[in-house]
């Protein structure tokens, strides 16, 4: 699978999972076959570090390497700054790795972002819209992106929208007067309405009321039954992710510290022939609570001088 | 559940027209949304533009000296308005994005940086060009301009050069943000700044002090001005003003590819050291 030239070519038959990069004139023709890729993501070895001031960095990621099959799901645990969001930074094209590779259906991400992104789609803690445009404006803009046209795309959009059970009514009421819920609801449409193959969601139920999360989270579970889509879910809610995904996998300051079925960690980490909840599996492998390491988390943070919060805000890109 | 069917086959040029069409039409949503902004902005505009037209009237010692300088004027800032509409709306491609939290969806998007540049280059015209109009017709109603030779056709040739070379412009700014999430703006406000100083808007170039009138040879509005008042105040063809022509010529053949050369070097650096995220 090599590209031979970045120039003047065509994508054909995205839609159907495979695509065909074909040069033109005398061009060689590249083809990825997206179709027979056995892992929806494959990870090697991903490390990142961000310069916090001079001479001092933060490692975001250390030697990360995961695969997430095809239809598979894999949770990934971790408190607030371990890394999770700078994980999907990385597979979602925005922020690039110092080392290691990250392969999606096989494809270098970083060498040809286009091509991955055609399959990729991301739903994250923040519903990130233009909050005075409603809903319907925001989706058309959303799917417009992906090449998909009005025509084609405001009938999907209904069905989308009966499907996760948003009142169509308030489809054109700006994204500022809906609840985070429903916002959150519409995140999800947005991606969906691309057919991703591969759904990125960074800690879509963080901060819903109970109704609203379950609401998501049967709609994943929905998404997971019914499609060919392969989903990776951050989280640090232990029930959500021992529901929802095939594996999980730990990340603790940057590092994978473990990836098994629930089951499976819950094994390596028995004692007394008691089989560990997934909260004490967090707290053997980790040495600390998710809570804890969260408040420790928050701690640091606010022991920072304000001054230094702010130019952080400005120079760093850790999540 | 029919969410995830596949959309249709398109070639890739169709898809980034959809994409184009998309950052246009997502734009008039916007000016739709802020339309009451919209207003108090145009009328505010107005109403500076007026005041400056007045400055000419008071102007000279005759009638026609005080109206050609009202005109001299009037053109200055209505061009500058549209001009400075477009070269805003290009440098804002990032931080608007920012502000709005919607960085990171538009950015892993598979429509390419150009498509979105040209996209907002697009809207910047066609919203320019609505708004310019719209100022004209309230200023008309103020002033006797001294419009009577025009030739409107060689002034709208002219204008329509330089929107290309100010999109450019406008691209080559809009890297700032992604250098730097803050400063990156205020840079490009100092680039309006120093335009609006360098372009000989309100005054001949050579009022400037003499280090500083060759600045006004890189302006693409410094061109634009000067053939546009030739061809408005004294109905010079398009063909006379080449000296004006040729320079814009050549800063829309560099701006544009420059502006989305050093865009996609400071996207490249903006994933590499995390710059590229909402907050910031």
């Amino acid at each position: 699978m090599i590209i031979i030239s970045r120039h003047l070519y065509r994508a054909v038959d995205a839609g159907a999972g495979h695509l065909a990069l074909c040069g033109r004139g005398n061009y060689l023709m590249t083809t990825f076959d997206i179709a027979g890729a056995v892992n929806a993501l494959e990870l090697h070895d991903v490390s990142k570090r961000f310069k916090k001031k001079r001479n001092e960095y933060s490692d975001a990621l250390k030697g990360v390497s995961l695969t997430v099959k095809r239809g598979e799901v894999l949770g990934i645990l971790g408190p607030n700054g371990s890394g999770k969001s700078t994980l999907v930074r990385v597979m979602s094209t925005l922020t690039l790795p110092d080392t290691g590779s990250v392969r999606i259906f096989g494809v270098d991400a970083v060498e040809h972002p286009r091509v991955v992104q055609r399959y990729i789609n991301r739903v994250s803690v923040e519903a990130s819209f233009f909050k005075k445009m409603s809903s319907m404006e925001n989706l058309i803009f959303g799917a417009k992106l992906y090449g998909v046209t009005d025509r084609e795309s405001r009938p999907r959009i209904k069905g989308i929208l009966e499907d996760i059970g948003f009142d169509y009514a308030r489809v054109n009421e700006p994204m500022e007067h809906l609840s985070r819920g429903m916002q959150q609801k519409i995140a999800l449409a947005r991606a969906m309405l691309t057919s991703p193959m591969l759904m990125l969601l960074d800690e879509p139920t963080t901060g819903l009321d109970p109704r609203s999360k379950k609401d998501v989270q049967k709609l994943i579970r929905s998404i997971r039954q019914s499609h060919d889509s392969s989903i990776l879910l951050c989280t640090h809610d232990m029930g959500e992710a021992e529901e929802l995904c095939d594996r999980i996998g730990i990340l603790l300051n940057g590092e994978l510290i473990a990836v098994d079925t629930a089951d499976g960690l819950k094994r390596r980490y028995q004692q007394d022939g008691r089989l560990p909840s997934l909260e004490e599996v967090f707290m053997a492998a980790t040495g600390t609570s998710l809570e804890d390491a969260e408040f420790a988390e928050e701690l640091k943070d606010e022991a920072k001088p304000e001054a230094a919060r702010e130019r952080e805000a400005e120079e760093v890109g850790v999540a | 559940m029919q969410s995830l069917t596949a959309p249709s086959v398109k070639s890739n040029w169709t898809r980034e027209l959809v994409a184009i069409w998309g950052y246009a039409q997502r734009n008039y949503f916007l000016t739709k949304r802020y339309f009451a902004w919209e207003v108090v902005w145009l009328v505010y505009s107005t109403m500076n533009a007026l005041t400056i037209g007045f400055i000419g009237v008071g102007f000279g010692t005759s009638p026609e000296q005080a109206n050609r300088m009202t005109t001299f004027l009037l053109i200055g800032t209505l061009i500058w308005s549209y001009l400075s509409m477009i070269f805003d709306l290009l440098s804002e491609t990032v931080s608007w994005e920012r502000w709005e939290g919607t960085i990171e969806y538009t950015f892993m998007s598979p429509a390419s940086r150009i498509t979105q540049l040209i996209g907002m280059g697009v809207y910047a015209i066609g919203y320019g060009i609505a708004r310019t109009i719209i100022m004209f017709g309230a200023i008309s109603l103020f002033f006797d301009m001294s419009l009577g030779n025009a030739n409107y056709l060689a002034a709208l040739g002219i204008l329509g050069i330089c929107s290309i070379s100010l999109v450019g412009f406008g691209m080559v700014a809009a890297v700032m943000p992604l250098l730097s999430p803050e400063k990156g703006q205020q840079v490009t406000s100092i680039f309006t700044a120093v335009l609006l100083l360098i372009s000989g808007i309100y005054y001949q170039v050579d009022v400037l002090p003499g280090w500083l009138q060759p600045l006004a040879n890189i302006s693409p509005v410094y061109y634009a001005l000067d053939g546009i008042r030739a061809t408005l105040l004294d109905g010079a063809s398009f063909s006379s003003q080449w000296d004006n022509i040729w320079p814009l010529l050549v800063m829309g053949l560099i701006f544009p590819p420059l502006g989305v050369w050093l865009f996609q070097r400071g996207e490249m650096f903006a994933k590499r050291t995390g710059r590229l995220k909402r907050t910031g």
